[in-house]
């Protein structure tokens, strides 16, 4: 099992090299970056002085190195708008998000695993249809404009909810709903579709004919190889949330990475762009390990196997 | 004869049945269609799209871009102050929402329709060359695939769209580009598990050479999974084009698309929220068409899948 954990490790470390060459190369895939991150009425003067101040000038495997040796130290330079370091000015952004992404990640859950292992034992139910019905909701509806359409209805109307902003416990609600929504409906097609397939295994057929208690075929038999695949998916769901808040953040001045993200668009701030794109898949990339490493935990023939 | 008999029964159930003629299979399908009802809404509301992207300029009323600032915001017809003759009311510049969400079918169909298609070409091709050959070529493939897969999509998305600038070329490439892994992904693990099947096994031994192999065993038996992922693919790649251009990342601004009339409308959300409704609205239609026909057709091409539906 080290060997297996030891191996994911480099795979991830690797992985995010790949990221810093790809956003490398990236902001230099127009030709030159300076005019790409220089407002458009700029002079062609200060944008040479911004050129030679960025070392724009220097070889291109120069500047790469000069990228790598910051980056290995979290150095990604100032950001062009604020004047500071980029890096802390993201990982200040980090808990927002977290806090956004884990709490429409529990209501994902909360909801969509009950309503899943409902519809999976009781195939054509009313429940059942319910959660389907759900499930194709999450997934059709645009969750950009459904948070337009709650802000208009719970904030502006009823007033039940502050339609921006990160003030009170109340804040957190209506963002955390709009993004969970399209997770919560993976979550109960995944989990009905599990429970019937494995409903339908030799070895539960078995069980029944033991005679053993439907409840213990239930827990022990069922619902421990639905957990298999559900963990997999909840982690790499949590990464998708974390890195696909952005129009939530957006609409709801949420002020995480993504609100950031937009911003620094915004403003033609590419090394902050940059530091956020490597942060966010630095905590993906690890968010995806940890999956990994639960899942080998909890099935043993990831561990055994290959 | 009455061996055949007994065959064709025993597999009645099966679509992919190579003793079938093509029209058999078709009414099969038919009937399977019928059968399973949302698979008819679902296509349904995918050609309504069809058809108002293909005819729009036969369907919309009015020239999407003709500005009217005197009959600004108008809300839609059934509401108080609306008129038949903007039968969605119109946007803050007077231009008929109606027309612009028949025209806007256009974009967001061809972004999917061509993101699709190069993504779909591109993935074929490095997961047939990954599943086929195997080894080392296999594992390099897969772990650049893996690296792409599991980045944070929509992140990497807005940045590259950011740096390129905003063009209808420009959103086609970076779906195209970005979402083949995917299908490459799928591809490979269909030719794996084909390579290991007795079918190939016996062709191979039967002296068959490999472009017989790849064109008459592989690929069509491909081009049922390709065609499921390539429906929710299409659906997803909708999606994310209106949000690109819902942050002002996607087409320019003067052509009409669901993502810009979002954009726009979200400016006016509370005194005329009707101007971001309607997109919205056509946004949903499209996704949810999509989904249930993407469903539909993961149960027709594939009957392994069959039996955990019902």
């Amino acid at each position: 099992m080290q060997r297996y954990f030891i191996s994911r490790l480099v795979q991830s470390v690797l992985l995010l090299f790949g990221v810093l060459l790809l956003v490398f190369i990236m902001v230099r895939v127009t030709g030159d970056p300076a005019t790409l991150m220089m407002p458009r009425e700029a002079s062609p003067e200060d944008v040479e002085a911004f050129r030679e101040k960025m070392g724009f000038n220097d070889p291109t495997l120069v500047q790469f190195g000069r990228f790598i040796s910051g980056a290995i130290t979290g150095d990604f330079g100032n950001s062009l708008h604020f004047k500071t370091p980029a890096m802390p000015m993201v990982v200040g952004r980090l808990p927002a998000t977290v806090q956004l992404a884990l709490t429409g990640l529990v209501f994902a859950v909360v909801v969509g695993i009950p309503l899943g292992l409902v519809g999976g034992f009781n195939p054509g139910s009313v429940i059942d249809n319910i959660g389907r019905f759900l499930a194709l909701l999450g997934q059709s509806v645009p969750n950009f404009w459904l948070a337009l359409i709650m802000i208009l209805y719970f904030a502006v109307r009823l007033q039940w909810f502050p339609s921006f902003g990160r003030d009170e416990w109340k804040s957190v609600i209506m963002p955390a709903f709009v993004l969970g929504l399209p997770v919560m409906g993976q979550i109960v097609r995944l989990t009905r579709s599990a429970v019937l397939e494995i409903r339908g295994e030799d070895f539960i057929r078995t069980a029944h004919s033991k005679g053993l208690m439907l409840r213990t075929i239930y827990t022990k038999h069922v619902l421990r190889n639905v957990a298999i695949p559900l963990v997999s998916v909840i982690g790499v769901q949590f990464g998708y949330m974390l890195g696909g808040s952005i129009y939530i953040e957006f609409i709801f001045s949420w002020p995480g990475m993504g609100q950031l993200l937009q911003q620094s668009i915004g403003w033609r701030d590419f090394p902050l762009v940059q530091a956020l794109a490597v942060f966010t898949s630095a905590v993906v990339l690890g968010l995806n390990l940890l999956t990994d490493m639960a899942y080998a935990i909890i099935d043993p023939r990831i561990r055994y196997g290959k | 004869m009455e061996n055949k008999d007994i065959t064709t029964q025993r597999t009645s159930d099966s679509l992919l049945d190579v003793e079938r003629t093509f029209k058999e299979r078709l009414a099969y399908a038919g009937r399977f269609l019928w059968r399973d009802r949302s698979g008819v809404i679902g296509l349904v509301l995918f050609l309504i799209v069809v058809i108002a992207a293909v005819f729009a300029p036969q369907i919309s009323p009015y020239d999407p871009l003709e500005q009217n600032l005197r009959d600004n915001k108008m809300p839609p017809a059934w509401s108080d102050g609306g008129s038949g003759d903007h039968p969605f009311g119109t946007d803050n510049l007077g231009r008929d929402s109606f027309s612009r969400i028949v025209y806007g079918a256009r974009v967001s169909l061809t972004v999917g329709f061509f993101g699709v298609l190069i993504a779909g070409s591109l993935g074929l091709v490095i997961g047939a060359i990954a599943g086929y050959m195997g080894g080392r070529v296999d594992t390099a493939i897969m772990s650049i695939i893996n690296l792409i897969l599991s980045l944070p999509y929509l992140l990497f998305v807005v940045f590259i769209a950011s740096v390129l600038g905003r063009s209808l070329l420009n959103v086609i490439l970076i779906f195209g580009i970005t979402d083949a892994p995917i299908f490459a992904r799928v591809t490979r693990g269909e030719v794996l598990r084909m390579r290991e099947s007795g079918y190939v096994e016996s062709a191979i031994s039967a002296g068959a050479r490999w472009p017989r192999i790849i064109f008459d065993h592989i690929l069509p038996n491909l081009i049922g999974p390709l065609i499921t992922l390539a429906t929710f693919e299409m659906s997803a790649m909708i999606f994310y084009e209106a949000g690109l251009g819902f942050l002002g990342l996607s087409v320019p601004p003067t052509i009409p698309s669901w993502g810009n009339m979002l954009a726009a409308g979200r400016k006016y959300l509370q005194a005329y929220p009707w101007i971001a409704a309607f997109p919205g609205l056509a946004i949903m239609f499209t996704s949810l068409g999509m989904n249930l026909l993407g469903d539909w057709l993961r149960d027709v091409l594939d009957p392994r899948l069959r039996r955990s539906r019902k």
